[in-house]
């Protein structure tokens, strides 16, 4: 059939739209000016003033431990979770509590978990931002690694089973190794999603100990300064490398749809 | 016979045995942990409900309905209301760009689909504050939509671009239309094309095949797009605090400084209600709408 | 009357149809048979309008078919898939084309009633096309063909997706249909059976190109082509030079054959399995390879000295030779079939 031409207007606009604003921060993160508007030639004074800044740095080193931490609890947690639902349990209502942190508004469940810290009375600290992003990251890493899981041969399994091989290391020895791309895409998504967050990070990190996006967003509040630009880009840049690199890995954008 | 039933019992118990050990290892540590920081925290949440704020903050155990009175005052309904048209149309113009992109990449050599299609993913996967900030940047005084314009001569001095419910809407779209492109291309790409061969060879024009057969049999993915940008718009509120310059606010706000302003963690749960009943109306279309195709 | 001419298209450096000109009467039961990849698909697809040729023309009734869009053409098809809509029950689907001529609420409920009778699905109307088993399911895509009264039906393919029972009863109803409604049917098949058993006339399709034009009768006992002696039914050829009396082959002598080609030229002689004794004063000789009972005819595989093929002989019944035993074989020299090379 053939392609209609009207279509072709809402596709390239879609582009350009999704594509302009970050063009436009990549290219004034190297602006001279003082201006956030108007490019005045090229420098990397902005990048300078970023890596003396030590808001930055703390809240990026916050970032990192968090990113880390939630996504080394999501992954272990997740990848256990897929095997369990796919080989031992029918439960429909298990599947749907497994994928719930990803449909729930994020606002919802940071004032859950806020709710929650007061009432057990804790002191919020980075370790209540790396609990609370377990809790989406693990439901990403599920539903990854159960993608996988569907596609993966049982036979395989049962030969090992067969063959004398306990569950166990039916599980270590067979069943990891086939699942090892979706269980890595799975934790560089719980990564990426965990170092870009901030709702839910708003509710349970400690004023004192923010995580780079609270910092960015205080940032943007205060006023436009294109130290932000500079900061932007390379996040960018990390973002970009992470998903090119998992989309390598496996097909992420069709176990996403 | 006999001896077989007595040496059978055991091995049965120990298929059963080793079966509940293989869900209590799975199954165990990952549903513990959804138990206690997803269920839980949802439900304390909830049970805030029926009780008032005390003077200085706190709550008072004493059963009340007055929250849901507060929810359908005009001041506060309003906002929900407000909200509801705003994400309403963020949605439905992510719908309208969004169909028909999908449609295009179903359509594209597969080569060039998996680069289109990554090209939709990446902007979703860098920082949501950033993307917002771009388009301060775009649409202020001097920005470059500004800039541009006044170029071309279309203006003579600059638009107010920011801090209107037009920024809310385009910032809504910005940040969620790629989770409306893949549900969408998802449900196109699946379609058997002959269907639509079939529908032009029994005399239908191209619109006609789309209205009665490319759009039904797509239903499913276009519900399921609409449920990826429609409860997050909703439930905003960093986008309309960033671009809605604090004049306008949503629900998202208000929710949020019930809890980390005025403290009335009450109201705020049964604000929350609304985000959450969204959610149910939209996931139950979805399974209709699945169980339909 | 549909005229085809000259028609060729290419994807890239494929050519899919070379040159094909075909004249298709009124009222005709016409299949294009060939194995897959031969381009008769394609032109089923230019007919319907989902593809255009790079040359040539097609013409019904004298009007230019290529010059309107697929969704005006009076042509309908039957997708080999069925294509139905699984959104649509029984009914609906097969007043889909109805409804785009704008015709009244009651003509078409009245038409679409007739013809689920005609193919024995009336009390099927109100059922969804995952309902059905598959006969049903061709049954209704025939039907939402049919309903349009076209002046032209394909069908690709339309037994193809059918077991066996079930496709040789589909075999007679299709030709009952035909019949009754007297529309124009190209059929489109890589079963030779089926085309033999469907059609008034079959062009055998090879390589995008038209090999012969016939009725079934003349193409099973006169193939024009060695690709046709190969392809429809089974065959023995002999390789060798056209002589007055036949073949002269190299290993074997003089078989016999009717000629009409100039003596000398390269030929092939085709000789069908059934039209070979093994009784007879003994042309060929040699010795039994292998015998298969089939219940009506037995096959017998026959290692001929200077040929490295056995020959297959078919016999009514049952045989008394067996493996191993030295055979002579004859046949008439009317029953040879001489093929230029």
């Amino acid at each position: 059939m053939r392609r209609p031409r009207l279509m072709y207007v809402p596709f390239w606009m879609t582009y350009v739209f999704l594509y302009t604003p970050i063009v436009v921060l990549v290219v004034m993160s190297f602006n001279s000016d003082d201006s956030p508007y108007t490019f005045g030639g090229f420098s990397l004074k902005w990048y300078g003033e970023l890596a003396s800044d030590a808001n930055v740095r703390e809240g990026l080193i916050n970032t990192l431990i968090v990113a880390v931490g939630s996504t080394v609890l999501a992954t272990a947690l997740g990848t256990l979770l897929a095997v369990g639902l796919a080989r031992h349990s029918r439960s429909r209502l298990l599947d749907a509590i497994s994928v719930m942190p990803a449909v729930l508004p994020d606002l919802v469940l940071g004032i859950g978990l806020l709710v929650f810290y007061a009432t057990i009375k804790a002191t919020l600290g980075l370790y209540s931002v790396v609990l609370a992003h377990t809790v989406f990251g693990m439901a990403f890493v599920t539903a990854v690694v159960r993608t996988r899981l569907a596609n993966s041969d049982t036979s395989l399994e049962e030969a090992s089973r067969d063959l004398g091989a306990t569950p166990f290391t039916t599980f270590f020895r067979i069943t990891l190794p086939q699942l090892a791309p979706g269980i890595v895409a799975g934790a560089l998504l719980a990564f990426t999603l965990s170092i870009d967050e901030f709702v839910i990070a708003s509710f349970t990190a400690a004023p004192l100990e923010p995580t780079l996006p609270i910092v960015i967003y205080s940032m943007v509040r205060f006023g436009v300064t294109p130290e932000i630009n500079a900061l932007a880009t390379l996040l960018l840049a990390v973002s970009f490398t992470v998903v090119i690199a998992a989309q390598r890995m496996t097909r992420l954008t069709e176990s996403l749809s | 016979m006999a001896r077989s039933t007595v040496s059978g019992a055991p091995v049965k118990s120990q298929a059963r045995r080793s079966r509940a050990l293989g869900r209590l290892v799975f199954l165990g540590p990952g549903l513990t942990y959804l138990i206690v920081l997803l269920l839980v925290p949802l439900a304390l949440l909830l049970s805030y409900i029926p009780f008032r704020r005390g003077r200085f903050g706190g709550i008072v155990y004493e059963l009340t309905g007055e929250n849901f009175t507060r929810l359908i005052d005009p001041l506060y309904l309003d906002v929900v209301l407000g909200s509801l048209k705003i994400a309403t149309i963020a949605t439905v113009i992510a719908l309208l760009v969004g169909y028909p992109t999908a449609y295009l990449i179903a359509q594209l050599p597969r080569k060039w689909k998996t680069i289109a299609l990554v090209a939709i993913v990446l902007p979703f996967w860098t920082n949501f504050l950033v993307r917002i900030y771009a388009w301060i940047i775009l649409l202020s005084g001097p920005g470059l939509v500004n800039s541009t314009l006044m170029d071309l001569g279309l203006i003579d001095k600059p638009l107010e671009l920011l801090y209107n419910q037009g920024t809310i809407i385009t910032g809504l779209i910005y940040s969620y239309l790629p989770l409306m492109v893949l549900p969408l291309y998802a449900a196109i790409e699946k379609l058997d094309p002959q269907l639509r061969e079939a529908s032009a060879n029994l005399g239908a024009r191209p619109a006609r095949t789309f209205l009665s057969v490319t759009l039904p049999l797509t239903l499913p993915g276009v519900i399921t797009g609409c449920l990826f940008v429609f409860v997050p718009s909703f439930g905003n509120f960093v986008v309309p605090e960033l671009l809605g310059g604090g004049r306008s606010i949503m629900v998202g706000n208000l929710i949020r400084d019930q809890f980390l302003k005025a403290r009335d963690w009450p109201f705020g749960a049964t604000l929350s209600l609304a985000l959450i009943a969204v959610l149910i109306v939209l996931l139950l279309l979805q399974a209709w709408s699945a169980r339909r195709a | 009357m549909l005229q085809i001419t000259g028609v060729s298209r290419r994807f890239g450096d494929i050519t899919a149809l070379s040159e094909v000109s075909l004249e298709i009467r009124q009222g005709e039961f016409f299949a294009l048979l060939g194995p897959s990849g031969c381009g008769k698909t394609t032109l089923l697809r230019i007919l319907a309008g989902f593809e255009a040729p790079d040359e040539g023309t097609v013409t019904l009734d004298g009007e230019d078919l290529l010059r309107q869009a697929a969704h005006r053409r009076p042509v309908n098809l039957m997708f080999q898939s069925y294509a139905l809509f699984p959104h649509m029950t029984v009914a609906k689907n097969v007043a889909y084309g109805l409804e785009r001529e704008k015709l009244a609420g009651a003509e078409i409920r009245r038409r679409v009633g007739e013809v689920l009778e005609k193919v024995g699905l009336d009390t099927m109307a109100g059922r969804k096309p995952q309902q059905l088993s598959g006969g049903q399911r061709q049954r209704v895509a025939l039907a939402r063909a049919i309903v349009k009264r076209p002046r032209l039906l394909l069908l690709d393919e339309p037994l193809s997706a059918l077991d066996k029972k079930v496709r040789a009863e589909m075999q007679l109803e299709l030709k009952r249909l035909q019949n009754e409604v007297g529309i124009t049917f190209v059929v489109v098949t890589h079963d030779q059976e089926e085309a033999m058993s469907l059609a008034d006339r079959i062009a055998v399709f090879s390589e995008g190109r038209v090999q012969q034009v016939d009725a079934p009768v003349e193409l099973y006992e006169r193939p024009r082509t060695p690709f046709v002696a190969g392809f429809v039914g089974a065959n023995n050829l002999f390789e060798g030079r056209a002589c007055s009396v036949g073949l002269a082959s190299d290993g074997l002598g003089v078989l016999p054959g009717v000629s009409t080609l100039p003596d000398g030229t390269p030929a092939l002689l085709a000789v069908r399995p059934e039209r070979l004794r093994l009784d007879g004063q003994g042309v060929l000789r040699g010795d039994v390879v292998d015998v298969s009972f089939y219940g009506g005819v037995s096959h017998v595989s026959v290692r001929v000295a200077g040929r490295s093929t056995p020959v297959l002989v078919a016999t009514q019944g049952a045989t008394q030779v067996q493996a191993g035993s030295p055979v002579a074989l004859s046949w008439s020299a009317g029953d040879g079939v001489l093929i230029p090379q």
